[in-house]
């Protein structure tokens, strides 16, 4: 199981994500109760009986999904799950981005699939809050350092909207 | 140049403690080498065929004699007393073990140095022109614009994990020396209504499927490159291929979408971060610049009477102004081009000594600071023309005066297949032999400007598409064989050159060129330069007399037949 951190610190998860069984498609699927995070397709097939029947709501992002699709709906949802099937591919990053710094996401933003120690610090500054650590990933280690690799940084991102040169001495 | 201060190196300083807690781990085993492959080489660490390659990034080319020095020591120590410069102007080391590259980035920390993102799909080096701040033809100084951009570039979270490498160039002169147009980005400073800014060039490139780049902003005033670039990384970094490594250049992406629709899409993501928080303050940019402003330029003659003098009489020496000085907008000052080229060596390399000797010619005659080209030599910015006879002499006792720049062996060359994992064939003996073939130095002066560029595989680290003439090392059924193109060039009018027909083996390489020669030769008018008649006469006389009498085709499928 993968080990979630939130708050830096380790934290137990309630929510369950969805998966749609062989022959199962969005518009069919039971629905079940719970802490639930839906698939983006779920989400749009069956927007109205979700709502109707889950008072905290989840959602899953894959890399090519656009945030755009449910830029309408943000307030929603509870927590937002971005999936990263490998860690090298990178559009994650400018999903966080685009919905906590367009579209004002302020929920949970969680990081989930290949999720390793050596990415955390960017995760962070691109607006993730939470972390379900890849299985077999020593959560202390990433605790004890991957959030401050750097005491600070260049570019303005989420965590830090000035840029470095707004805010030089 | 540039200065760190202390953030800036507390940056460096907290990169090499990450890197070097990532390589304990790797060892442990906490780390899988999956894992640990993107981590290295975003500090330049390769894993190759004989041992580790490791590039050391010297940002928009520029260095101070301390870190050439570094250099030197670091090469000695670590490595086996030389290294190599690239063609994006970075320092590779060829045979440095694993576990020392935490020492050795320890080492160039406490000159702020660095290897950040000297590799990876990700934001690579800046790159510009190596006459930057002191050429006469230069319209706008790049320089402080290449380090505000390098400090963005800086571990920039949303884009470490890019659907592959991306690589800005920056120019500011009237002729482009910066390749600008075969790079991701490519910009070119100039002035328009009174208003600094730049023509924004997207999806050049050479590599595999070698790309002209195209026009996305005619005009962007300079205060909001940051945020454009950031636009322009934004819509790549979401949309460009990921299921392909060999389709997933920017350049793949504009032309799949066409550049109209590409730059409105960017324009669309533009809109959003415009006037934001990145956009360059003047204050920032005064900041910046200060740290390049002008040495403090004696106020010489335009034309010193020993120097002169001197010229006249010493033929050797006037050869060497003539191909390795190039104009200054100060009056009595030149830069100087301290040639890597010398026959007989690898393109590019150079052993510490040599980095020594540099670091003192810069201090004795150049403020102390150089640079690197494209070419793959070393140039000294700011030299006195009284000083150039002494600075020769002490070059050439260095091996560093060889006087062939823009000439047939002043070669551009990947390391190739003697060192490098990619290529497909090597490039450094072919390089040397063509050297050994021209190694009359009346003739090459004949011969006049030429750039002959050389790639040991189609990544085309040797700019092979760019040369007059090109080299592009092929495998066809495990052996090495030479592909050949004419008419390529870099500058305002870059082009990718033509190939000329059925690659040839690597002993055949000095003949091909000689007949090149020997075409151009023969056909040139008076003060026709290689490329002038090559765009006169086009491609079939070389053709003709490269493959005259050679079998192919047919004839030759039926020659192996009978073989």
């Amino acid at each position: 199981m993968a080990q979630l951190i939130k708050n830096h610190s380790p934290a137990s998860d309630s929510w369950s994500v969805l998966q749609l069984a062989e022959g199962e498609t969005p518009e069919t699927v039971a629905l079940p109760a719970g802490d639930v995070i839906f698939p983006l397709a779920v989400w749009l097939a069956r927007k109205a009986e979700i709502v109707s029947c889950h008072k905290r709501i989840g959602l899953l992002l894959q890399p090519d999904e656009p945030v755009e699709a449910v830029a309408g709906d943000l307030e929603y949802f509870i927590v937002i799950a971005v999936n990263f099937p490998k860690f090298v591919d990178g559009r994650g990053y400018s999903t966080a981005a685009l919905l906590r710094q367009r579209y004002r996401y302020e929920g949970e933003l969680r990081a989930v699939g290949d999720v390793l120690h050596d990415q955390l610090f960017y995760l962070k500054r691109v607006g993730f809050d939470s972390y379900a650590l890849k299985e077999g990933k020593d959560p202390a280690v990433a605790l004890q350092s991957a959030f401050a690799t750097f005491g600070d940084s260049y570019q303005a991102s989420t965590d830090q909207p000035q840029p470095l040169f707004r805010r030089r001495a | 140049m540039y200065q760190y201060d202390a953030l800036d190196r507390q940056l460096v300083n907290e990169r090499v403690a990450q890197f070097r807690d990532q390589v304990a781990r790797w060892k442990a085993g906490a780390l899988s080498d999956d894992e640990f492959r993107p981590l290295r080489l975003q500090n330049g660490l390769y894993i190759q065929r004989h041992a580790p390659m490791f590039r050391i990034a010297v940002p928009y080319g520029m260095l101070n004699s301390a870190q050439m020095r570094t250099l030197a020591s670091v090469a000695t120590q670590y490595d086996r007393g030389y290294g190599h410069f690239t063609t994006r102007h970075n320092l590779q080391l060829n045979w440095p073990k694993i576990e020392d590259v935490p020492d050795i980035l320890a080492e160039l920390a406490k000159v702020d140095m660095h290897a950040i993102q000297t590799s990876g799909n990700c934001l690579r080096n800046i790159t510009t022109d190596q006459f930057a701040g002191v050429a006469a033809d230069e319209i706008i100084d790049p320089r402080p614009l290449a380090e505000i951009l390098r400090q963005w570039t800086t571990f920039h979270p949303e884009f470490a994990f890019l659907p592959r490498k991306f690589k800005i160039a920056i120019s500011g002169t009237r002729d482009d020396r910066a390749v600008t147009w075969f790079h991701d980005i490519g910009l070119h400073l100039k002035e328009q209504d009174g208003q600094v800014g730049f023509t924004v060039i997207v999806g050049g490139g050479l590599g595999r499927t070698p790309i002209r780049g195209q026009v996305v902003r005619e005009f962007l005033p300079w205060q909001h490159i940051l945020t454009y670039c950031e636009a322009i990384l934004r819509v790549y970094n979401r949309y460009g291929r990921r299921d392909n490594a060999y389709k997933a250049r920017i350049k793949i992406l504009v032309q799949a979408l066409g550049v109209d629709a590409f730059a409105e899409q960017v324009e669309a993501e533009w809109a959003h971060s415009k006037d934001g928080p990145a956009t360059i303050t003047q204050a920032e940019f005064d900041r910046v610049a200060a740290h390049f402003g002008a040495p403090a330029y004696q106020s010489l003659s335009p034309l010193d009477a020993a120097f002169a003098e001197k010229i006249q009489h010493e033929k050797s020496f006037r050869n060497w102004v003539d191909r390795n000085t190039h104009a200054h907008k100060a009056p009595g000052y030149v830069a100087v081009t301290l040639s890597l080229k010398k026959h007989g060596v690898p393109p590019g390399d150079i052993t510490s000594g040599q980095m020594l000797a540099v670091a003192d010619l810069a201090d004795r005659y150049s403020f102390g600071e150089l640079r690197i080209s494209h070419e793959q030599n070393i140039i000294l910015a700011d030299v006195r023309q009284a000083d150039l006879h002494d600075l020769w002499q002490q070059a050439k006792a260095a091996g560093l005066a060889t006087p062939n720049t823009g000439l047939l062996t002043g070669i551009i060359c990947c390391p190739g297949g003697d060192f490098c994992d990619l290529a497909n064939a090597k490039s450094i003996p072919i390089a040397n032999a063509i050297q050994a073939r021209f190694d009359d130095l009346d003739y090459l002066f004949d011969i006049g400007e030429i750039d002959l560029n050389i790639s040991g595989c189609m990544n085309a680290c040797g700019h092979h598409h760019v040369g007059h003439i090109g080299v592009l090392g092929v495998d066809k059924n495990d052996a090495e064989f030479y592909q050949v193109t004419l008419g390529g060039r870099q500058g305002n009018d870059a082009k990718l050159g033509k190939v000329i027909g059925p690659s040839f083996a690597a002993g055949e390489m000095p003949d091909v060129v000689d007949k090149i020669i020997k075409v151009y030769l023969e056909n040139r008018h008076a003060d026709e330069r290689f490329l002038d008649t090559f765009d006169r006469i086009g491609i079939d006389p070389f053709k003709n007399r490269v493959y005259e009498g050679r079998a192919h085709g047919k004839a030759k499928a039926a020659e192996k037949e009978a073989a």
